[in-house]
Formats: structure tokens, sequence, C-alpha cells
């Protein structure tokens, strides 16, 4: 078992030539009947093993990995946090996310550099204007910090913005200064080291290949290592959803959209801010490390390839010197791409599926890191007790049919548009 | 990407735009009632991570709607068909 | 130091500089990075995050520790590679992330601390108190982070977008490229030949299009390659109307890499002093620069292909104190060549670490048989092999593959179209080598990734944390995360991972490339798309007449629109408070071309109709519009608008602004893919016709002068809702709606749009008599909230028919797009917030789209949430506040006094539901 990070672990390690680390996590193999098994080792499959084994009764958890931990979406996304939402279906959640990631550091022993740093919406027009003050009566009503900027003290937080030549003339911001950032790969290794050490089997290089049902209950995954028999089984596959959740029969309003990701060489401290433009598809903030971390639409057509093509990230850096123009002597040093799993809403589905004993957890669109704590937290309250957590509740899969959609943006069942 | 529109030639990606799977189909007789199957027609989808029959709309060109088959792994494109001659064979 | 012949560079041309606010010169074709060697410069730069000192390590844009800020003011550039700028009058380049200078970094001691600092030690620590981390550690750890500055302001340079189509692109002009270029130039094929380096004479072939200093950095789909050219990089600033960079979209049939390979450096202690370099880029400056980067060299090698450094070595003035060759014999290449320059060679030795304080001094050596010696040196010559440069392989998700006779990485299945052709493929590298990824003892001050300050022990660490798969290793320890994406370092670090596991380096696997090859600047990627070019701006026809008139624009989608057109000391408030007046008492003008207009003609035109609105169409006579309402399959509102009958088979259909696109689009798509079988046919003509609303009491009258003779315009002949074609102003074939936005007596004139302008003149001349006024989108907005019309703000996306109070519009008779899924429960519930009108209970209170709507004496918190206000507006004609809201149960609560909740903009006040028509509820003035 893995000791306590500290300071003092750290300078004891440095004078000893750090001899004394152990693996942040066991290379577990599949030992015997799970009472769980999540299948994904992602950030949400790697949440809700942790919140299973601390919130809920004792039980025999695994987490399957078809490859390393962490190879998704929770490694390749541009580590926003932020619960600046509209909808009543969506803004509990998220702010239960907001308030699991303000304690994330010190409940799993794992510094994930968690940034409040405030994330600001750039306004462009009146409607717009009236859209955010919606939005932000909205997250006041929750409980939820929100501030409405006005053109001169937007100028004062962000002087380097295009306010004198800009197409689209800039007029405030919506600023939820509780969001930020936060470094994702280490919420992958935090929660996996604190479900570790809680117990749970973190089984990488394991690709579950069928869903084993017998009278129309699941009862256990087939993997690349053989069989796993589970109590119950909990997907968590992201961009993989469609795929895993066909092997139990069961069709997902979802598609896989790719979407792409930028960071440019290091610089020192230039954006001290998350920021969205209104008038385009751009966003950034800056990492501690000093690159600029930027990104803007998906690609917009399915894919399971994790890159993306030309006209976005054209579309990408044109607003991104439309909004700030100092940037242009910047260079981008990377772009990749993830697989997001796009729902027909573009709000995600917490939920049983229609086989008895297994769960779903899919469809996060491109939001689904600031929402991996609460995802985690709901999807283990949902597995434990077999009943909804009250703030993921809206997320049900029967919505679709039943027209209680939540669409955020009010575009319809195009998931490329959401 | 490029896709080779059956009227226009291969244009690059940014003169399309995407719709989605074009194996739905729309129920036959319309009908006034929400039922399964309009449900899954509007909301629900293979997603398959392979060949993946999808409509895309000639937006910047001819505007005219394409059926095109292409492999969502390496977005190889393995066919293009006017949606309209699909649409009036399907109907035939 | 600068050796007395040889070279490319132009000796007459004698190039001023300085670094570090020191001057120096060199000479027209050199680089920084070679002028400053023969200056004798070698303390260049400080690594990321020991801030030890670093010199130059390469010569190409593979260099990892020369980063400078280059330029000043608006144009710095910083971690610009010194080995890739070419010298120019009046450089000037500063050393970065150091203070208070490159000599005396305070930051070094960090250094010293390296133990505590290794590699993912802050995820362990920092943690305490937890509010510490945003006030107190992360300001300090990005402070000291980072490497060079931005500027700060707006770059001032111009960047283009380019295309360009071949048959085939050739990527990399060294011998390799330049032949196939040639090859394929002579089979009559377009070829492009692209190369990162400045012209080159050889390169310069017939029938071929050469791009020098064009960076190939990205393979895309589709034989789509990315690339930019640095058109004024090599001046100090660009030529009047020349750009910057040009950023090039090449689409290419084939393609062929000829991009060579990159050499690995030698893994032992302090082998990131100033004056340890990659062996080939010590040759590189020799023979390519005449620069010898010091006077006594050791060799340290493990194959054959250094034999050429140590030729060039040793004809050049420098003394070689020794060749190191790790491989237990040498080989007879590297003796035979040794001995003709007098040179020992100790085979089977390896150099365990080299000493000095701000560059190398000397090296100790650990011999075959475990003796030590020591040497005086200033340059450390060191080559563990080659890497051949597979990065453009892999950009479309395909991996490199292990080839163990060359111990490298060479290109596996390949992107479609490209060959790939020289050292790039792993030919003519690496011969006779014996793998050493890091010399035996090689500690924390071994480095891997110079940059990034990834150490041999930091692979070891990460593997003993458990970071073992490739990507957790690059994660965990940052190894070729820098600027240089681990060009010298990935593959020595993936083999020590693999030797640390006891596995093969392809057990261990690869990380794949991404693009771009080397840094891209963001301008370049924008183009031109910046300021007010950053999308196209739409004029309507009357756009320099309002302008003459005073207009003041707002953005409206892509489209400029008369906003208000105010008055000497008018504001925009009161400027459309007398407009709205002036319409609803007299008679007022406005553009409204931007509506999407959509001509329909076919025998099932009609039929089309009444499948993609949710209203009867069938009965609709010739010469009469209707207002239509559009779901979206899923039942949800989509556009609405008029459409009007101008012949048996021929419709005009009107869209909202926002939506012409889309409704276009939506049109061909039931047509081409639903309904095939209907014959009809659609045309967007919204640029064709300019339309103007004529609105007000008087409008009739305004409009009679203006109609030709014989067009009967009287409310018998042509009253509410007809439409059909007139002729205007002495034969102008136009067309005539008479609609109403504003609820007034209203017509909308349609001519070509060329006469636009013409017919505002025409229409402000006639009506000057009734006092007639233009007027703008904030008056239209003010009357059509006056009128209880929904709009955009209404028309959300989010709200159903029903929630509009539309629903009886939805024909229970037919098929139509949406027609079940607007069935749903949920979209009828009552409960649903529903449109109402809003007046506030205290005249002098604003009403603000935005703000929420709660019971009246209920607490502010969520549960309580009822609704919100839609859109708002003063009302000049009802003399207070008006606005359109959403409401829960809505219709049923008319007469109700509810909260209005805006704590955002600290708004709190009582106001009552009322119907959303304030005016003229029953339309008379429509009809008058």
């Amino acid at each position: 078992m893995n000791g306590d990070y500290s300071v003092f672990s750290v300078l004891r390690e440095a004078l000893r030539g750090h001899t004394g680390w152990r693996p942040a996590w066991r290379d577990a193999s599949p030992v015997g009947v799970y009472d769980v098994i999540i299948v994904g080792g992602g950030g949400h499959g790697l949440a809700t093993a942790y919140y299973l084994a601390k919130n809920h009764q004792r039980m025999r958890i695994a987490v399957v990995e078809k490859g390393w931990l962490g190879n998704g979406s929770i490694g390749r996304n541009t580590t926003i946090i932020r619960s600046n939402y509209l909808l009543p279906g969506n803004l509990p959640f998220y702010e239960l996310s907001m308030k699991l990631w303000e304690g994330l550091e010190q409940d799993t022993n794992y510094n994930a550099m968690v940034s409040q740093r405030g994330v600001l919406n750039i306004i462009h027009s009146d409607a717009q204007r009236d859209a955010y003050a919606r939005r932000g009566n909205a997250m006041r009503l929750h409980g939820i910090d929100a501030e409405l900027l006005d053109l001169a003290a937007l100028k004062a937080k962000l002087p380097y913005l295009d306010y004198d030549n800009a197409r689209f003339p800039i007029q405030g911001a919506l600023l939820q200064q509780r969001g930020g950032t936060v470094r994702h790969d280490a919420v992958a290794w935090g929660y996996a080291r604190a479900a570790d050490r809680l117990g749970v089997d973190i089984i990488q290089n394991c690709e579950v290949t069928g869903i084993r049902t017998e009278n129309g209950k699941a009862v256990g995954v087939e993997t690349s290592r053989g069989y796993i028999a589970g109590k119950k089984i909990g997907l968590a596959c992201a961009g993989n959803s469609s795929r895993v959740a066909a092997m139990a029969g069961i069709r997902l309003p979802i598609e896989s959209h790719a979407l792409q990701a930028f960071v440019s060489e290091a610089m020192k401290p230039l954006i001290d801010n998350v920021i969205t433009f209104g008038a385009g598809h751009f966003y950034i903030s800056q990492s501690d490390k000093g690159g600029l971390v930027f990104g803007g639409d998906i690609d917009g057509y399915n894919s399971y390839a994790s890159r993306g093509n030309l006209p976005t990230i054209e579309d990408v850096c044109e607003g991104g010197m439309a909004l700030m123009p100092m940037i242009g002597r910047a260079r981008l040093v990377r772009h990749w791409g993830g697989i997001m799993d796009m729902t027909m809403d573009g709000s995600p589905i917490i939920d049983k599926s229609p086989v008895e004993n297994l769960y779903l957890n899919a469809g996060w669109c491109y939001g689904g890191f600031k929402a991996t704590p609460a995802s985690g937290w709901c999807f283990a309250h949902l597995i434990a007790r077999d009943e909804p957590h009250e703030v993921s509740a809206a997320y049900r899969l029967d919505r679709f049919a039943k027209g209680l959609l939540i669409d955020e943006k009010g575009v319809g069942a195009t998931p490329n548009l959401h | 990407m490029r896709i080779t529109c059956p009227h226009c030639g291969e244009r690059g990606l940014q003169e399309f735009l995407y719709h989605g799977d074009a194996t739905v189909m729309r129920p036959r007789d319309g009908g006034a009632e929400p039922t399964q199957e309009w449900t899954d027609y509007v909301y629900f989808r293979d997603n398959p991570n392979g060949a993946h029959r999808e409509l895309w709309y000639h937006n910047a060109g001819c505007h005219a709607w394409l059926v095109v088959t292409r492999d969502l792994r390496s977005h190889e494109i393995l066919g293009v068909e006017a949606a309209h001659d699909v649409a009036l064979r399907r109907s035939a | 130091m600068r050796l007395p012949r040889g070279g490319v560079v132009d000796r007459s041309k004698i190039l001023n500089f300085t670094f570090d606010g020191k001057a120096y010169q060199g000479f027209a074709g050199d680089t920084l990075a070679s002028a400053l060697l023969a200056n004798n410069v070698k303390l260049v730069g400080r690594s990321f995050k020991y801030h030890r000192p670093r010199g130059i390590l390469a010569a190409g844009s593979e260099e990892p520790n020369a980063l400078v800020e280059l330029r000043t003011g608006a144009r710095r550039e910083p971690n610009t590679r010194a080995t890739m700028v070419e010298l120019y009058e009046g450089l000037e380049a500063y050393s970065q992330n150091r203070f208070p200078s490159l000599k005396h970094d305070f930051m070094a001691v960090n250094g010293l601390l390296s133990p505590v600092f290794a590699a993912g030690f802050y995820y362990k620590t920092f943690m305490w108190p937890a509010k510490y981390w945003e006030k107190l550690y992360e300001p300090l750890i990005r402070k000291a982070a980072g490497l060079g500055r931005n500027a700060g302001v707006a770059d001032p340079d111009v960047y283009e977008k380019a295309h360009l189509f071949c048959d085939v692109l050739v990527i990399g002009a060294g011998a390799a490229g330049v032949q196939a270029a040639r090859d394929a130039a002579a089979t009559g094929a377009r070829v492009v030949l692209c190369d990162e380096h400045p012209p080159r004479e050889d390169a310069a072939l017939e029938g071929v299009k050469y791009l020098p200093r064009t960076t190939v950095f990205g393979v895309y789909d589709g034989g789509t390659y990315g690339a930019v050219e640095r058109v004024a990089d090599h001046l100090a600033v660009p030529q009047a109307h020349q750009p910057r960079q040009r950023y090039w979209r090449i689409v290419a049939k084939r393609s062929v890499l000829a991009s060579g390979a990159i050499e690995r450096p030698m893994v032992f202690t302090n082998n990131d002093l100033p004056g340890v370099m990659l062996a080939g880029a010590v040759e590189t400056y020799i023979t390519r620069y005449a620069v010898a980067p010091g006077a006594r060299a050791v060799l340290f090698i493990n194959h054959d292909g250094a034999a050429s450094v140590l030729a060039a070595m040793g004809n050049s003035v420098m003394a070689i104190a020794a060749v190191i060759d790790a491989r237990a014999g040498s080989s007879p290449v590297i003796r035979d060549l040794a001995a003709s320059f007098s040179v020992p060679v100790f085979a089977g030795a390896v150099v365990t670490r080299a000493f000095g304080k701000r560059a190398v001094e000397g090296v100790e050596i650990t011999t075959r048989d475990g003796g030590v010696v020591k040497f005086d040196c200033d340059v450390v010559a060191a080559s563990a092999g080659w890497n051949p440069a597979v990065h453009l392989t892999s950009h479309l998700d395909d991996k490199p593959v292990w080839k163990d006779e060359v111990a490298a990485f060479v290109p596996g299945k390949l992107p479609p179209g490209m060959s790939v052709v020289g050292a790039a493929a792993g030919e003519g590298i690496n011969a006779g080598i014996t793998p050493l990824w890091a010399v035996p003892g090689a500690d924390g001050k071994a480095f891997v990734d110079f940059q990034n300050d990834v150490t041999a022990a930091d692979i070891r660490l990460a593997k003993q944390e458990g970071f073992i798969a490739v990507e957790h290793l690059k994660r965990y320890t940052t190894l070729g995360m820098a600027t240089d994406q681990g060009k010298t370092a990935n593959v020595t670090g993936l083999a020590l991972m693999a030797a640390a596991t006891g596995k093969t380096v392809p057990e261990t696997g690869t990380t794949r490339f991404r693009p771009p090859y080397t840094p891209v600047a963001l301008g370049a990627l924008a183009g031109p798309h910046r300021g007010k070019d950053f999308k196209p701006t739409r004029y309507t026809p009357t756009h320099a007449w309002a302008q003459a008139q005073g207009a003041v624009f707002v953005e409206t989608g892509m489209w400029l629109r008369a906003q208000y057109f105010p008055k000497a000391g008018e504001d925009w408030l009161a400027a459309t408070n007398r407009e709205v007046l002036a319409v609803r008492n007299g008679v007022g003008i406005c553009d409204v071309t931007t509506l999407g207009k959509i001509d329909i003609q076919g025998p099932d035109a009609a039929i089309f109709l009444e499948r993609v609105y949710t209203n009867s169409w069938t009965n609709l006579a010739v010469g009469r519009a209707r207002y239509g309402l559009m779901l979206r399959e899923d039942g949800f509102v989509m556009d609405d608008g008029t459409t009007a009958r101008l012949g048996e088979h021929h419709y005009v259909m009107t869209t909202t602004t926002a939506n012409a696109g889309k409704v276009f689009q939506h049109l061909e798509f039931c047509h081409q893919w639903l309904w095939p079988e209907l014959d009809v046919r659609f045309i967007s003509v919204t640029d064709q016709w300019a339309q103007i609303a004529l609105a007000g009491p008087k409008a009739r009258e305004v409009l009679q002068k203006i109609v030709d003779d014989g067009c009967d315009v009287s409310n018998a002949a042509f009253p509410y809702m007809a439409a059909g074609e007139m002729r205007f102003c002495g034969g102008v074939k136009g067309r005539l709606f008479r609609l109403s936005f504003s609820g007034e007596l209203a017509y909308e004139i349609a001519v070509p749009a060329r006469y636009g302008n013409a017919l505002a003149e025409a229409l402000m001349a006639a009506g000057a008599e009734f006092g007639i006024v233009p007027y703008g989108t904030e008056a239209l907005g003010v009357m059509r909230i006056e009128k209880g019309h929904p709009a955009g703000n209404e028309l959300n996306g989010q709200t159903s028919a029903h929630d509009l109070g539309f629903g009886k519009l939805l024909s229970k008779k037919k098929d139509f797009v949406g027609r079940a899924m607007a069935a749903r429960p949920a979209l009828m519930d009552p409960a649903r917030p529903t449109l109402v009108g809003l007046k506030p209970v205290n005249e002098a209170d604003r009403l603000r789209g935005g703000a929420h709507l709660l019971a009246h004496d209920a607490e502010p918190v969520a549960a309580n949430d009822q609704g919100h206000v839609c859109s708002a507006a003063y009302s000049p004609t009802l003399g207070h506040s008006i606005g359109l809201a959403l409401l829960k149960n809505g219709p049923a609560r008319h007469g109700e006094i509810i909260r209005v909740y805006d704590p955002i903009r600290n708004g709190d006040f009582l106001a009552e539901v009322v119907p959303p028509v304030f005016f003229d509820p029953q339309g008379s003035r429509l009809h008058a």
C-alpha cells in the first residue's frame, strides 16, 4: 500500500534518491467475482470506482481498461472546470462537481492543481448579454457564483482583447470566478491511486469484448484477459459507449465525434483566466507550464479517429486572432483530437440500462472533464443504491422518448451542433 | 478530407456541412403519434466504428445532399452518391 | 570561431546583430546560431526547470536549447530557435527564462534543488493549506515556468492563406528530395518541393514549384497537407504589402517524404553543458558556415556515420583530443580515419561526465577496462546514432516500426499516397551501430529531454512509480512535450524505459507524433481573418443611403443593419422612441432585406409547403401570403415567416434573418432526401431582392405615390396579407406584400437589389409630406414586442409551438415535419414556461431580458424559478417598460403579480402578467 504524499515525503525521498516511492497504483489482475465492474479506466470510471469504495457499502470493485489508464478524453481535454450552465437539469450536477473539485486534492491526497482562476464568456451583442444574464441569474438561483462584467470592467481585467477593431464588438462578459482549470492527467492518476488505496482492482490492457447476460441480466464481461464475473456492471466508456453498449444489444442516442485541442509553446504568464470567445469558436487558458491551451468546435462529422482536419484548425486560430491578436506570434506546438460521445441534446446519461444490472454513464459530449467528480459520485450512487442521485436525476435515457430534453444550445437532435 | 461531389467534382471539407446517419429512415406513413419508431429515427444511432453511410450537404457548392460512405476510423471516403438518386431508388 | 575559408556564407556581406544587447558581426548566410558560435558565444539559454546553462546543441529545427526572444516590441517572438533564424542586418535577440541575467540566473537554485524537483514532485505536494495553491504556489510556479515572453500586444504583421494543387509533393530538399522532385518532374507531373531551409541553388529545378523556407507541418485527410512559408522572417520587417508568413493548404495526389534524420544525443552526466553538441551539428557548422564551435574537441560515438564529422573536424583547425567509441572494437572506418589525423581512439569507452561551469571544459571517460581518463576540451561532439524523421508518416494515426538493423524507428504504414526516401526511410544511417541509450551510471544530471530537463533518473523513477506505458512516461515526466516535441529525446527516453522494464523497444511502444512537425505561428493559421476581416460583412442594399442618414449600425449575424438613426443630441433610446412614435402616428421605412427569401417553384410546391409548415397551405390563393410555422423533426420550433403565393406553382418564402441558411438547407433536405418524388425546386434569392418595410397609418398614401399607374393598392384591391407583382417609380418591376411586423398598416416592397438605395430615396421623398422617418432594428424590435410577436429570443430552439402560443397552428389533418414528436405530452405540458407579456407594477422599473421570474412572495432559490424574460423594451407608445417572457402555466396567470428577479444586475421588482400583445390586440390597425 502506498504512503501519503506530503512535503515531508518528498523531502525524505529527495534525500534518499527517491528509492522509497512505490507504484502509484497496483497493476492488478482480475481475481474472482466482483460486486461491481466498471468498464472504462478513464476519469469517470476511476472516479466512480473511488466514490463507490469511499461512499458506499464494502464491495469488491474492478475497473477494466482496454489500454493504459486515462488514455481517452481525461488526458486529451483542455482542462477547464466550470458550473456556468443554464438549465435546471444541469446546474445542480455541475455545481456538485465544482464543490468536489474544491476538495479533491485533500480528499485524494494528490495535487491535481485545481486552479479557480475564473471563466469568462465574452459578450458581443445585446441578445447575447441577455442570454448570459439569464444564465448568470439561473446560476445565482442555484447558489452558484456569477457576475456580469460591463465593458469597462472587462477592459480592466483583459486589456489585450481586440476592443477597437473587432468585427463583432465586445460588450462585456459573464464571469464565474470559481471556474478554472485542473491538470487533467493528475485527475486520472489521483483517482486511480486513491481508489487503489481503498482496494479497487485497476486492470489495464484488458479490453472488454462482450457483455455476458443470463435471463436478461448482466452477469459479467468477456475480456481480452478472460471472463470476469460481476454482480453489477457500469459502463463509463465515453467515445466508445455505443460500441460497448451494443455488446449488450443496446442502441444509444449518441454519435462519436472528434474534438481537437491545441497547445502553444510555453511562455511566461500571459493569460490568467479561462476565456471563451462569443462570436466564434475559440476558448483559451494558459497552463501552469506556460503553454496556451485552446480549442474550438468539434470537427462536425462522426469519427473514431482521434484527430481532426485543417478547416477546424483554421477556424479556431481565426477566432483566437479575432479575440486577442497578441497571440499571432505564439506558436502552435501540438494539436490532437479526442472522441466525444455526443448526445442528441448535448447532455449526458447516467441511468440504468434496459438490461438489468447494467448501468450507463455516457454522452458527455465535450463537457466530460469538468463533470468527472460528480459523474463518479452520482454513478456510484446509482450503482450502489439502484436509484439516481438527486442532482443527476434528469440524465435519464428515456428523456428522448418523453421529450424531457436538456438542450442548452437549443439546436435539437443534431449532435454535431451541440 | 475531400469529398467528390457527383456534380462539382472533388472538393475540400470546408465546402460541406454534415448531417449524420443516412441509414435511419423517417417513418413512411408519418403519423401523429410519437411512437418508438419515431424516437429511434430522431434520436437513436448505431454509431458504428467502421464504414458509415451518412448525409452531407454541399453548402458552398451545388446545394446537393450527398450520401457518403466513409470509414470512421481512417476517414477514408468509400463512396459518394447524390442523395436524391438514392432516395428515388428507395421509393421506387 | 570563424574558419579562414570554406562554407557557404558570403564573407563580403557583414551583418551587425546584438545578443543580450551586446554587438556582434556575422555574414550573410549565417544563422543566428552559427554567428554566435563564430563569435565564441556558447551560453545561449537556460533550461526550463533547473535553469541550467545551455548552449547550442543542433544545427536545425530540432534544437531544444538555443531558444531566444527574437525582435523587440510588438514583434517579439519568444522561443525562437537560434539555429533556424537567418541572420539579417540589425537583428536583435535576447536570452530568455533567466533573471537577472543569462550568466547569473537566480533561478539556477532550482538546479541545486533538483533532487526535490524530480519527475512528478508537484503532484505530491503544494496541497497544504488548500487555499495557498492559487494564492501562493501557483503564481510562483507560473512565474518560474514558461520560457520567453509574448509581446502582449497585437501582432502588427499580416498573414496569407493560399491553396496549391499538385501531383507530387516532395517534402525536404536534401539530396533524396531533390532527386525525387527531378524524377517526378521528368514524368510531366506537377511537382511542388518544400524545404524548411533558405533557398538552395541545387533545389531550383525546372518544372518544379520550389518553396524554400517552407515547412510541411502536418498531414491531413484526403491528401491534404498543411505548410507554412516564412516569407519575410529573414528580414527585419516584412516589406510593404508582404505577408510575414503564408499558410499553404496543399492538395497532392502523391507525396514523397524526404525529411532526413535527426541525431540522438549521448546521455551522460552534464551532457547539457554548452559545448556538448550533436556531432552532425558540429560538422554542419564547420562545412556549411565555416565555424568551428571550439578549439579542442572530443568525439563520442557508437556508429560509423560519425566518420564525416571526424573528417570535417580533422580537416579544420580544430584539435581533436580523442575519439571515444562505445563499441568494443570501434571499427576500421573510424580507426583508420582517426589514425590519419593522429587522434587516439578509445574503443569500448564511454564519456561518463563532462565538467565545466557555464561551458564544457573537459570530460571524464571510463575506458573498456574501467580506467578513468580526463581530457580537456571545449567541444564534445556526440552522436548516439540517428532517428529517421518519421513524424509526418504518423500524423494519420499510423505508427512507425522498429528496425533492429539500424536501431531506430522507420516508417510503418504510410498515409495514402505517401512514399518515403533517403534517411527518413532509414537508409544510409547508423552503419555498424551498437545502441547506447545512456552511459552506465547516468544520473540526475544526465539529460534525455534537454529543454524539459528530463533525466535518465526521471525515467527510472517513472518506471518505479508505475508510469510505464509510453504515454504515462511522457505525461508524468514531460518527456517530449517541449517546443521540440522530443525530436532529440523521445526514442532515447523510450529505449531507457524499455531497458528499465527489461522489454524491447518495440514491446515498449512509441508515442504518436502529432502535428505540427515544428511549431507554427497562430497568426499564420488564421491568415487574414482577424479584426474587421474576421468574417465577411454583408451590407444591405440601402447601406450607403442609411450611412448618409447617420445610421448607427449593428452586427446581425454577418449582416450590418441600421440600428437607429439618431438626430443631433439623441442617444439610442431617444432616437428609437422617436422612430417608434413616428411609425405609430405617421409612417416609417425599414430595410428588411436580411430576412431570408427563398423562391419555390414547381407543380408540387403547395404539397411541399404543406409538409414543411405546421399549418395548412393548400388553400392559399394566388396573390395571398400567410404566416407559417416550421418545426424541426424533434417537434421544437425551427423558424417562422410568411410565404406568398405569386403564381399557380410559384411561392416566395421568407425566413428569419438568423435562420435563412438553415431553412434553405432544410428545404433541400426535405426534398432531395425525404420526398424526392415531389416536383419542386428552390433557390435562395435573399441577395437578389432589396426589401423595405413601409409601415404606419400613412403607409398607403406614401405607397400610392410610388406605384406606377394602373397599380391599385387600395384596401379593397390589396388587403391585408395580399401579395403580388407591382411596378414602382416608373417601370421598376418589383413585388409588394401587405405584411406587418409593427402591427401598423404596412407593406414590404421588394425591388431588384440594385434599386434598393433608389427605392429608399423615393420613399423618403414621397413620404416627406407625411413626416416619414427611417427606423432601425431597435424600433423594429420595440414594435414587435408591443405586438407580442416571438422573434429570435423566443425562437431559441428550446421552445415548442405550445410554448409560443402557436398550438393552434399544428394541423391535425396532415403530416408535417415535427408532427409526431411535437405530440409528446412533455412538449404540451401546461406547466412548461409559456409566452406571456409583462408590465412592471411600478412603471419606473425597467424590464430586462434574462431576468428570472418567481412567485411574488417566493424565496429566490432554484426550486422557485418559474421562467425568464426573453425580450424587453421601453414602449414609447405605452409609456413604460414591457417584456415578453416564458412563464410556467403562463396563459392561466394573466393578472398575477410576480417577482422579476435579476440579481446579476441588481434587479428585483414586481410585474404584472399580461397577454403578450400589448398594442392593438384586435389588430384593427393592420387592416386599415
